[in-house]
């Protein structure tokens, strides 16, 4: 194997906690944003996009992240970069809590977690060739020019570009893949250990999608990243992901291991999500829809179990009560829902 | 026999602008029967909006050329004026649009804008026309469909919207509906209410539909038969069942494998290769050649004919099985 200055070192200094310590532990996330409405400016509503998000991500691992547009699956990614600042809960890297006193700074974090967005073509400066583009953190990081430059155009080979072809074009002159391309070159550029994909590949035809998610797949074998990879196509998720979060209204109603959310999920919500699927089988198309009407505004989300007023198994407790989702080890397979707890009072719950 | 509702023949759209002369649709033929439902599947810049737009003349007369033959229900579109366009539009053909934020009228009521097309092509009352926009809601499955025939198309949510432009679509009973992606933007929980509705309309009030969609599943739930598009031009054609468990064109072939769906995660996705061609650079030959793992120098000379390997499917392939060539 040809060792590149972009191979990985057995031992990679900033590999504190060492290989038990999850990358990223998240606790109780938070974050409402507030509507202002009349002269006054007074705050008259808040939308809860993310409401308690709780989750754990270990080292080499691919976390999927699921749900319906409103969900806050992409505020969570936000708040990840703090790209905004969220209203509660931790967030601590290898050990280490993100922005506090003892902890590792905000930039230090962003050194070492990069994000690629959707639109791939936005993400970019239009008035500068891709190479300057994937250089320009490096260099902004005390990287001598001519040397970031010639990491960018090594990066252009690892994601499958000719640098001699593409380096000095811009990215009006290039398809939406090979902008994508791109903006993974330039996350891998400051020699991330974690890439946040928000919805990474949602906008990319079919045919460029399966080449952009084959390369994902061969860099994190390569450079031994983690991924949380945020999606509203659960094939796409199922196909990428060690592990799955649901989230429905700002709030985590699933985690397990792929195989089994997608094989035996336990809440009803990923049920319906899973039945929503077209079944691509002309000789079984679905005749009724697994749930009805929209996901209910963030706004103002229903009381109780936020799903209570879609769901068919919802008994008076389900509105009453929020279910919690439990605490277990890493890897669990948790669903917050009242039928999953025996003590709740549902008539359908599960005895243990 | 009864005639076909839709026949188009050898339709080409050029955009020309000063820089360059974009070939958006180049031949495409099909004919449609009264009832049918066909998806028109391909990707981004591969013309399936385009022949849509072309079918209900829309596109913009200064700056689009269009050639060959457009009949709907007996009628020669591309001789039509303006006033027959007018009655065609909404009465015999009309469209769903991928964002109906954008096909609504944001400052006039859902239920009189409505009500607006039903008085106009049915020559009743604007009170009559609210009564239609009424049914049509509950049609639709609106909930409290007297409330939100007073809603503003931006009080409505996207699934909502959605039924509400099915309903403006449907308004005037059309023989033929166009639906250009009308799924995309919905979320996955609603795009399957509103699929199974479409069908259910579509199987009571009889009419003909052409679903444009870039997704399988989609045509897999809907379809009676699928034409697939590459750079411009149908590559295939056929039933759904026979396209999607036998596919001829290697493009076909090609989508099916790279679309994801429960394969083992350890192995890498199948994939085509490349990227779709520029459009105002098209090859000579099969346009889908530089990209395909079969091609020989007789596919770069000239585009492939269309063959009909086995009745009611098409495919404009060299390699297709049992070559019979077209009766012209």
């Amino acid at each position: 194997m040809v060792m590149t200055s972009f191979g990985v070192e057995e031992n990679d200094a900033r590999d504190r906690g060492g290989p038990a310590q999850p990358l990223l532990i998240v606790n109780g996330l938070k974050k409402h944003f507030a509507i202002r409405g009349g002269v006054l400016g007074r705050v008259s509503a808040r939308v809860r996009a993310v409401d308690g998000v709780s989750f754990s991500v270990r080292k080499g691992e691919t976390l999927g992240i699921v749900g319906e547009s409103g969900c806050g699956k992409s505020t969570v990614a936000r708040l990840l970069m703090r790209l905004i600042v969220p209203d509660g809960g931790e967030q601590i890297f290898d050990g280490e809590a993100v922005g506090e006193p003892r902890g590792i700074t905000v930039a230090e974090m962003r050194r070492q977690v990069q994000m690629v967005f959707q639109d791939s073509a936005s993400s970019l400066n239009p008035r500068m060739p891709v190479q300057n583009s994937i250089a320009f953190g490096p260099i902004a990081f005390g990287t001598p020019k001519e040397e970031a430059i010639g990491m960018a155009r090594e990066l252009l080979v690892k994601v499958g570009l000719n640098p001699a072809l593409f380096g000095g074009r811009y990215p009006h002159e290039l398809s939406g893949g090979q902008k994508q391309r791109i903006n993974i070159a330039r996350a891998l550029a400051l020699k991330p250990r974690m890439i946040i994909l928000d919805e990474a590949v949602s906008a990319l035809d079919k045919s460029v999608e399966a080449q952009v998610l084959n390369l994902l797949q061969a860099l994190k074998r390569d450079l031994k990243l983690t991924y949380i990879f945020i999606s509203h196509d659960l094939g796409v998720v199922r196909w990428i992901s060690d592990r799955v979060l649901v989230m429905y209204l700002g709030e985590v109603v699933e985690i397990g291991p792929a195989d089994a959310i997608y094989n035996a999920p336990k809440h009803p919500y990923t049920r319906a999500l899973l039945a929503s699927r077209p079944a691509l089988d002309p000789d079984n198309r679905r005749e009724e829809a697994p749930v009805s009407g929209d996901p209910p505004n963030p706004i103002n989300p229903p009381s109780g179990c936020r799903f209570h007023t879609r769901c068919a198994h919802a008994e008076a407790v389900c509105s009453a009560q929020a279910p919690r989702l439990g605490h277990a080890d890493h890897g669990a397979h948790l669903a917050a829902c009242h039928v999953e707890d025996a003590a709740s009072g549902h008539s359908q719950a599960v005895r243990h | 026999m009864s005639r076909p509702l839709v026949e188009v023949e050898d339709l080409s759209v050029n955009f020309v602008t000063r820089e360059s002369d974009v070939r958006a649709v180049n031949g495409v033929s099909f004919t449609m029967m009264p009832g049918e439902v066909m998806c028109m599947l391909g990707e981004s810049g591969s013309g399936k909006s385009v022949t849509m737009r072309a079918l209900m003349r829309l596109l913009p007369p200064k700056r689009s050329v269009i050639t060959g033959k457009i009949c709907i229900a007996g009628q020669d579109v591309q001789a039509m004026d303006h006033e027959a366009l007018r009655r065609m539009r909404g009465s015999v053909v009309s469209m769903i649009f991928q964002e109906p934020m954008t096909a609504f009228d944001p400052v006039v009521r859902v239920g009189d804008q409505i009500a607006e097309v039903v008085s106009l092509h049915r020559g009743v009352s604007h009170k009559a026309g609210r009564q239609r926009a009424l049914d049509l809601f509950d049609l639709v499955r609106i909930p409290s469909a007297q409330r939100r025939l007073d809603a503003y198309p931006h009080e409505l949510s996207g699934g909502l919207r959605q039924r509400a432009m099915i309903a403006l679509a449907l308004s005037c009973e059309p023989k033929l509906l166009l639906a250009d992606e009308p799924t995309t933007a919905l979320d996955a929980t609603v795009q399957i209410q509103v699929l199974i509705l479409r069908r259910r309309l579509q199987q009571e009030m009889g009419m003909s539909v052409i679903f444009v969609t870039h997704d399988l599943g989609v045509a897999a739930e809907i379809a009676d038969r699928v034409a697939v598009m590459y750079a411009g031009r149908v590559v295939e054609t056929g039933p759904v069942r026979d396209l999607l468990r036998n596919p001829l064109h290697p493009y076909t072939a090609g989508l099916l494998a790279s679309t994801v769906h429960d394969q083992p995660r350890d192995q890498d996705l199948k994939t085509i290769p490349g990227a779709p061609p520029d459009m105002r650079r098209l090859p000579p030959g099969c346009s889908f050649a530089p990209r395909c793992g079969f091609t020989t120098a007789a596919c770069n000379a000239a585009m492939p004919p269309a063959l009909t390997p086995a009745p009611g499917r098409l495919v404009r392939c060299l390699r297709a099985p049992a070559q019979q060539p077209e009766l012209a």
